[in-house]
């Protein structure tokens, strides 16, 4: 049994997928907790869309890809925010048409070259087993910089969360927790791209924190258990994915879900089993 | 000379194609509640939103506590809204929710101490929720809620307090709870405005009345402003249409009580 879940680790790209796997996993699941409470499902999958133009611009100008993403990412984050509250536009209107634009950037701006030598197919599925020594390094400082973020902002960012009017009636900069939110959501999203690829990284932010929600009534528990369920939903992917042979991204993402519906089952366990108050 | 805790000149604001609030001139004092009755839209929430620093008005003259809302030091001002306002599922606690008023002066690294658990205890003292501090939000009751939402008001320890019809919606022993907190809090020098379009036993919960529809029609004690008309103008058309024509009440409110502001 103990050879079984050794295994893995006797190579060294795979020691490597399993530390981003564990950063990337808590990581996405502890924004998650914000992504869910303040209703931006949809943000996640737009800014990693978004992010397509940036890592074809980083191709196309031989930079590192996550650099590339993470430029493009935070200034989509940014401009969402912006052009939803100065041109009061629905925030699902903002994130649909600038997503979509950038997107069509990057598919324009691939569709001019000649050929091209990168895999398409790894940046919308990801491949985290090709994470090199570089790129985990990236993956970890950002790691440490956003999880920094959470901590000091922990209050104010749960005030403006529940209830931004009246935090911000009291004195609580409620505009600029939203762009920081942003802002760290589009950091999460380029760490994530490697993982679980553009398609699919909306769903580590979701399905973890959306499992976490169905099992507990308050927010700082929450978001301790959504950690737990992405980095669980991550590691135990990968294992997943190394012994069936199957994409590693999908199979992160598949278990999430089956955590989900497994959390489900048992709060509605727990309803039935409740005693009558 | 009397010191105000709020002074508004000519106030007014405007959107694209409505007028919210047109021209009002009023004042609240330190240690009074300051009632602010008019129909639905007829510009309470709008002037609340622009005292507590939410809305910019357009033009006109607005002094809280003798600054501009937006240069007060956080958590001056704090502001009850209506209980929909926010999604009551929110994983929280009402001890969550009382103790986000303390969150203002604490800075990003400094822990939530004895003091503030004092001060969270002694709020839900104050609306008499002590008994209810670990029941989640989604569980309470529409009062419930209300007074969850003036807990953390007190907690923050304000300055300055604004309700928007924190009455709406609840049974007439909440209302009477809520009557008393802000009697309370008044009785302790706390000024507090308060909006509402409930207008029964005004003169046990107001010092002085605001009468408002996207104007000030009149202003003055309770028993000033029922004299000058605008009031009954009000109340008459609150239970029959829901809003009031300017022309009637100022009309009324002027004739009956020339020395009273319309």
């Amino acid at each position: 049994m103990l050879d079984v879940l050794v295994q893995p680790f006797h190579y060294a790209f795979m020691q490597r997928a399993f530390v981003a796997a564990l950063a990337v996993g808590v990581l996405c699941a502890t924004m998650g907790t914000y992504v869910i409470l303040r209703r931006l499902s949809f943000i996640g999958d737009g800014i990693a869309h978004a992010s397509f133009a940036g890592i074809v611009i980083a191709y196309l100008r031989d930079a590192n890809f996550y650099i590339g993403a993470g430029i493009v990412a935070v200034l989509t984050a940014v401009g969402i925010g912006f052009v939803h509250r100065r041109g009061r536009i629905s925030l699902d209107t903002t994130i649909g048409v600038l997503f979509t634009g950038m997107f069509a950037l990057g598919v324009y701006l691939m569709s001019q070259q000649r050929s091209y030598a990168v895999d398409l197919q790894s940046f919308l599925f990801g491949d985290i087993l090709a994470v090199q020594a570089q790129d985990l390094w990236l993956i970890l400082g950002l790691s440490v910089i956003v999880g920094i973020a959470v901590v000091a902002l922990f209050r104010g960012l749960l005030y403006t969360t529940f209830d931004p009017i009246v935090a911000q009636a009291s004195g609580i900069a409620s505009p600029a927790y939203e762009y920081t939110l942003l802002v760290m959501l589009a950091l999460t999203i380029v760490v994530s791209l490697q993982a679980v690829g553009i398609v699919l990284v909306a769903a580590l932010l979701v399905t973890p924190a959306a499992a976490a929600y169905q099992l507990t009534a308050r927010f700082a528990p929450m978001m301790a258990m959504a950690a737990l369920f992405g980095a669980a939903s991550t590691v135990g992917g990968l294992y997943l994915s190394y012994y069936v042979r199957a994409s590693s991204g999908a199979t992160i993402v598949l278990l999430a879900t089956i955590l989900f519906f497994v959390a489900l089952a048992a709060k509605r366990l727990r309803r039935l089993t409740a005693p009558a108050s | 000379m009397i010191d105000y805790a709020v002074v508004a000149g000519d106030l007014s604001v405007r959107y694209e194609d409505f007028t919210a609030l047109s021209g009002a001139t009023l004042t609240a004092r330190y240690g009074e509640a300051l009632g602010i009755v008019g129909p639905n839209g007829s510009g309470k929430s709008t002037l609340l939103k622009c005292i507590a620093g939410l809305l910019l008005p357009t033009s006109g003259e607005l002094r809280v506590l003798g600054s501009r809302p937006r240069k007060l030091p956080p958590g001056t001002i704090a502001y009850v809204p209506q209980v929909e306002a926010v999604d009551w599922s929110f994983p929280a606690t009402v001890w969550d929710v009382v103790a986000m008023g303390r969150f203002v002066g604490l800075r990003l690294w400094e822990r939530f101490g004895e003091r503030d658990r004092t001060a969270v205890r002694d709020a839900l003292e104050v609306v008499n929720m002590r008994d209810l501090a670990g029941r989640h939000i989604a569980h309470l009751s529409g009062g419930q809620q209300q007074r969850a939402f003036v807990a953390r008001a007190i907690a923050q320890e304000p300055k300055l307090l604004l309700l928007d019809e924190p009455t709406t919606g609840v049974d007439a022993a909440t209302e009477e709870a809520l009557r008393r907190i802000v009697r309370q809090l008044v009785a302790r020098g706390l000024p507090v405005l308060m909006a509402t379009h409930d207008l029964d036993r005004v003169d046990e919960w107001f010092d002085r009345l605001v009468v408002l529809d996207r104007r000030v029609l009149a202003m003055g004690t309770p028993g000033e402003v029922v004299e000058s008309g605008a009031y009954s103008a009000i109340r008459e058309h609150t239970h029959t249409h829901g809003h009031l024509r300017h022309d009637h009440a100022a009309h009324a409110a002027h004739a009956a009580h020339p020395e009273i502001r319309t």
